[in-house]
């Protein structure tokens, strides 16, 4: 069993994980936030591409249940010495790890340690593919603010095009029954959109009266997303989240972001430290996100 | 739907059984305002629920509740399916309470310590006792219960079945032989 990608999952089993993840969140409340659960079990952190949150992320949901974490980075390891991918992940294998997470800047990197490893595989993020995690954590933000997504009208705003979080986010929003509106430049989404039931808008300030939920995308500017739009002020114009349109929100509207911010870019400080922001609820989740994803795939029988 | 086999517990069995240990919980407590009920999932919470509601007509005070998981705890992880995890929550605190664990079958004993577990990562209390609907034997650890609904001697290879008004639509206990699901 892995966690590859939520394009395809079922409500059923998107619920069963945040459910985890709530108890998981109750053991990060207590004085001792740790539990026994995976006690013996060993987890590699294969980041192929730099990430600070979700890899300390990560990190501190194994350490929570118990399980012990091996890890390298990119710039001071074998990979930089050009060391293939499938070459590293045998050598780390050779060390016993019980489950890789994953992230690589290359589409389907994490499928091909799976089947080179034969054991449990987490994707953390491959190109501009699929964040699962992300997707998983900002469900739950939105579900603990709402009850529930189902009936929720969500904008995802920004580069898409070049989003792993836009896509994961697509799946499990439409999954638990959100209705979902892309918005951004025709350049800043990708050339087909055929597989997703969702619509799309032009501009972001014809839907502020009518979105529940105003999902910020950060611009990727090492993804090559300026190419995009004429300049940062003009995208600013149009697609940012300033004070101003914050406020055109209904009043219960949250906006989340999944970091790291540019801000004064895709969002201005004031919105993304205020009192729509889930920023710091997303964060939050995304380690007993992550708990519960480990769990779900150690904690039984292998 | 009832359950096959022999129903060796009826509806009126149950309320009587927790009637009687809101009674001997009462005897055994003299501080009765350190007592904490704290039902172990699944049918451990609602059997709490119906034994504080016992205690609150018997003692004319409020019992705090509580609800434990005991998934994280467990020592057979990896030898069946990942348990779905409950929630985990006693909004009044363990810290030097008396805490009374419900639960609806004593058998291996294997989850009441797990439970203990549970507790000592949350807190510290004071005293932990083991209320039970049914004690069917079997112990593979030095646990007992304190207080016990009825006593139900049974081989391995039966099974029973506690089925509960608020989770299964009716109450009743029924011993069924069958394959060992243990």
């Amino acid at each position: 069993m892995h966690l590859l990608t939520l394009e395809g999952m079922k409500a059923e089993e998107i619920t069963v994980l945040l459910d985890s993840a709530q108890s998981f969140l109750e053991v990060l409340d207590r004085p001792i936030p740790k539990v026994p659960a995976l006690r013996g079990k060993t987890v590699a952190m294969m980041f192929f591409e730099p990430s600070t949150r979700t890899r300390l992320s990560f990190d501190r949901a194994a350490k929570a249940l118990s399980a012990d974490t091996l890890s390298f980075s990119p710039s001071g390891s074998s990979i930089s010495k050009g060391e293939s991918l499938k070459d590293t992940a045998k050598t780390v294998l050779a060390m016993g790890p019980d489950l890789m997470v994953v992230r690589h800047k290359a589409t389907g990197a994490p499928w091909r340690v799976a089947d080179w490893t034969g054991i449990p595989v987490v994707n953390a993020g491959d190109g501009a593919h699929q964040h699962p995690t992300q997707g998983l954590l900002d469900a739950l933000a939105i579900r603990q603010r709402f009850g529930a997504l189902d009936g929720l009208h969500i904008g995802i705003l920004g580069d898409i095009r070049h989003s792993r979080v836009a896509r994961s986010d697509i799946d499990v929003f439409t999954a638990l029954g959100a209705k979902v509106t892309l918005i951004a430049p025709r350049t800043l989404l990708p050339p087909t959109l055929d597989s997703w039931t969702v619509e799309t808008a032009p501009d972001l300030d014809g839907l502020l009266e009518d979105l529940d939920v105003l999902y910020t995308l950060r611009i990727q500017q090492e993804r090559g997303a300026e190419s995009g739009f004429p300049s940062v002020a003009e995208y600013v114009k149009r697609f940012g989240v300033t004070s101003d349109r914050a406020n055109r929100l209904k009043p219960e509207a949250v906006v989340l972001h999944p970091g790291p911010m540019n801000r004064g870019v895709e969002i201005a400080a004031s919105v993304a430290d205020g009192p729509r922001s889930l920023v710091t609820t997303q964060v939050r989740n995304g380690v007993a996100v992550r708990m519960a994803v480990l769990f779900s795939l150690l904690g039984g029988e292998q | 739907m009832a359950s096959n086999g022999k129903q060796v517990f009826s509806s009126a069995d149950i309320a009587r059984s927790i009637r009687r240990i809101a009674h001997e919980i009462v005897e055994h407590n003299q501080d009765l305002d350190s007592v904490v009920l704290v039902g172990i999932h699944t049918r451990g919470v609602p059997l709490s629920s119906r034994l504080s509601k016992a205690l609150t007509q018997i003692a004319n005070r409020d019992m705090p509740v509580g609800s434990l998981d005991i998934g994280m705890y467990r020592d057979d992880l990896g030898t069946r399916p990942t348990p779905e995890l409950g929630v985990t929550s006693v909004p009044s605190g363990i810290d030097d309470k008396d805490v009374v664990l419900v639960d609806d079958v004593l058998y291996t004993g294997r989850t009441i310590r797990a439970a203990l577990d549970a507790l000592s990562d949350i807190g510290r209390p004071r005293t932990v006792q083991l209320a039970v609907l049914v004690d069917r034997g079997h112990r593979q650890l030095p646990i007992r219960a304190d207080y016990v609904g009825k006593n139900l001697p049974t081989s391995d290879a039966e099974r029973v079945t506690v089925r509960i008004e608020e989770i299964d639509g009716e109450d009743g206990v029924w011993i069924e032989v069958g394959s060992c699901t243990c």
